[in-house]
């Protein structure tokens, strides 16, 4: 790996950054062909709903397969690591959340790993709930009165999440600095200094 | 050091509802729907109204001309004839307000239908004694699908052509379709153009694929309540 830029430290891998591009722009796809599906004006104006349900069903499957490889295929023990890393909250990262001292953070903050573990507990459910809508369809076996129910609210939970991660790494002054983390794979060090003071970053 | 799972149980937990809720979501949404769809219509008229999902089976909806549209009766009866929207809407006219299920486990409460029931819609065309099912041809081809004259005769099923006080809306099935509230939606065929008079029920666009010719709601399709 390369020394990197001076006064800046390394954030995420490359394995890191594909998942999150490849998630975002899948999350996209589904949801732009979701939406024409969910909502009547839309499916008016687009019409072709056999082919829209095809490109949403199989972009489903390739986006967590596409995810699953990646993980597998890259940099394999460092997901894990990451993983764990978001698994687990220290004291400081309740204090963070109660708004407690002391509240240092490490690499992520505790809404962070919120965030991911709620997004990665959304995609099971995504995908179990639009698989069983699918078989339903061909076998009442498979049919529950409420699987519509739940991937539609799957679809307004993670808007919610959507809207507030895109505030966060976009408009807000103070932590829009990361999205930088996020493209490049690098953030400067007083910036991680000042918002992830407990992070080992290697230096 | 004092580190906790959280993040792994936020994880956990949230599968586990999310799964569990297959089981509860409806009765739950059920109890909190009222207030939070009337909240969702006054913030975003562009949401689903009142949670109607608009299925289709062909490449694009069919465009009503209320100058060229006919609906064609044939089939078993005395005079098969042709009528258009106008000579439709001249025909005896009934409203009712009733709930439209889907199979697939939404709900639409309080629909405000007004149209034609089709013991009035048949009576100049004239049924054969030997016609005992209607075949309801969409333009929304290869879309089809039958009723009983029995299930058609029931006091609350109609040929729609106004929804909520406007005529049919194009994802509605413009300019008419069937209603009859005790049946699944895919009984409900959107943009008839033709009604024949058949000996008896043929198998229907969703039938083929194993969804129940009699599909009464509730006990029907694999549902027992």
């Amino acid at each position: 790996m390369n020394p990197g830029r001076p006064g800046y430290v390394r954030r995420f891998s490359r394995t890191e950054r594909a998942i999150h591009w490849v998630n975002a722009l899948g999350f996209f796809l589904l949801l732009f062909t979701g939406l024409i599906l969910y909502l009547p004006r839309l499916s008016a104006e687009f019409g072709r709903r056999p082919l829209i349900k095809d490109i949403h069903f199989w972009g489903g499957i390739g986006w967590v397969a596409a995810l699953v490889l990646i993980a597998m295929l890259g940099d394999r023990h460092g997901v894990l690591r990451t993983a764990r890393e978001i698994e687990v909250f220290e004291r400081e990262d309740v204090n963070w959340l109660t708004r407690r001292k002391p509240r240092e953070q490490g690499r992520f903050n505790a809404g962070q790993k919120l965030n991911a573990a709620l997004n990665a507990a959304f995609m099971v459910l995504f995908l179990v709930s639009g698989l069983l809508l699918w078989a339903g369809e061909k076998d009442t076996r498979f049919r529950f009165v409420s699987t519509v129910l739940l991937h539609d609210a799957l679809l307004y939970a993670s808007l919610a999440l959507l809207l507030g991660h895109l505030y966060l790494a976009l408009i807000h002054p103070t932590t829009r600095h990361a999205l930088r983390g996020m493209v490049r794979g690098d953030v400067r060090e007083d910036w991680a200094r000042q918002h992830h003071a407990r992070w080992d970053t290697g230096d | 050091m004092d580190e906790r799972p959280i993040g792994r149980g936020v994880f956990l937990a949230t599968v586990a509802g999310g799964l569990s809720s297959l089981l509860w979501g409806k009765a739950a949404w059920s109890y909190v729907s009222n207030p939070i769809s009337r909240a969702a219509q006054a913030i975003a008229p562009i949401l689903p109204s009142q949670g109607w999902r608009i299925y289709t089976v062909g490449s694009s909806m069919p465009v009503f001309d209320p100058v060229t549209w006919r609906l064609k009766i044939g089939g078993l009866v005395d005079n098969p004839m042709e009528l258009g929207y106008l000579e439709l809407r001249a025909l005896p006219q009934h409203s009712q307000v009733s709930v439209f299920h889907c199979v697939t486990g939404w709900t639409v409460d309080g629909v405000r239908w007004r149209g034609v029931r089709f013991k009035d819609l048949l009576a100049a065309a004239g049924p054969r004694p030997g016609a005992h099912a209607l075949e309801f041809v969409s333009a929304e081809y290869p879309y089809v699908d039958y009723l009983t004259i029995e299930q058609a005769m029931l006091h609350d099923a109609m040929l729609a052509w106004e929804m909520d006080g406007k005529p049919l809306l194009q994802e509605h099935g413009a300019p008419v379709r069937v209603v009859i509230p005790e049946m699944y939606g895919y009984k409900n065929v959107k943009w008839v153009a033709e009604i024949n008079l058949v000996p008896k029920p043929g198998i229907g666009y969703w039938e083929a694929g194993g969804y129940d010719n009699d599909a009464w709601v509730g006990r029907s399709n694999g549902y027992t309540s």
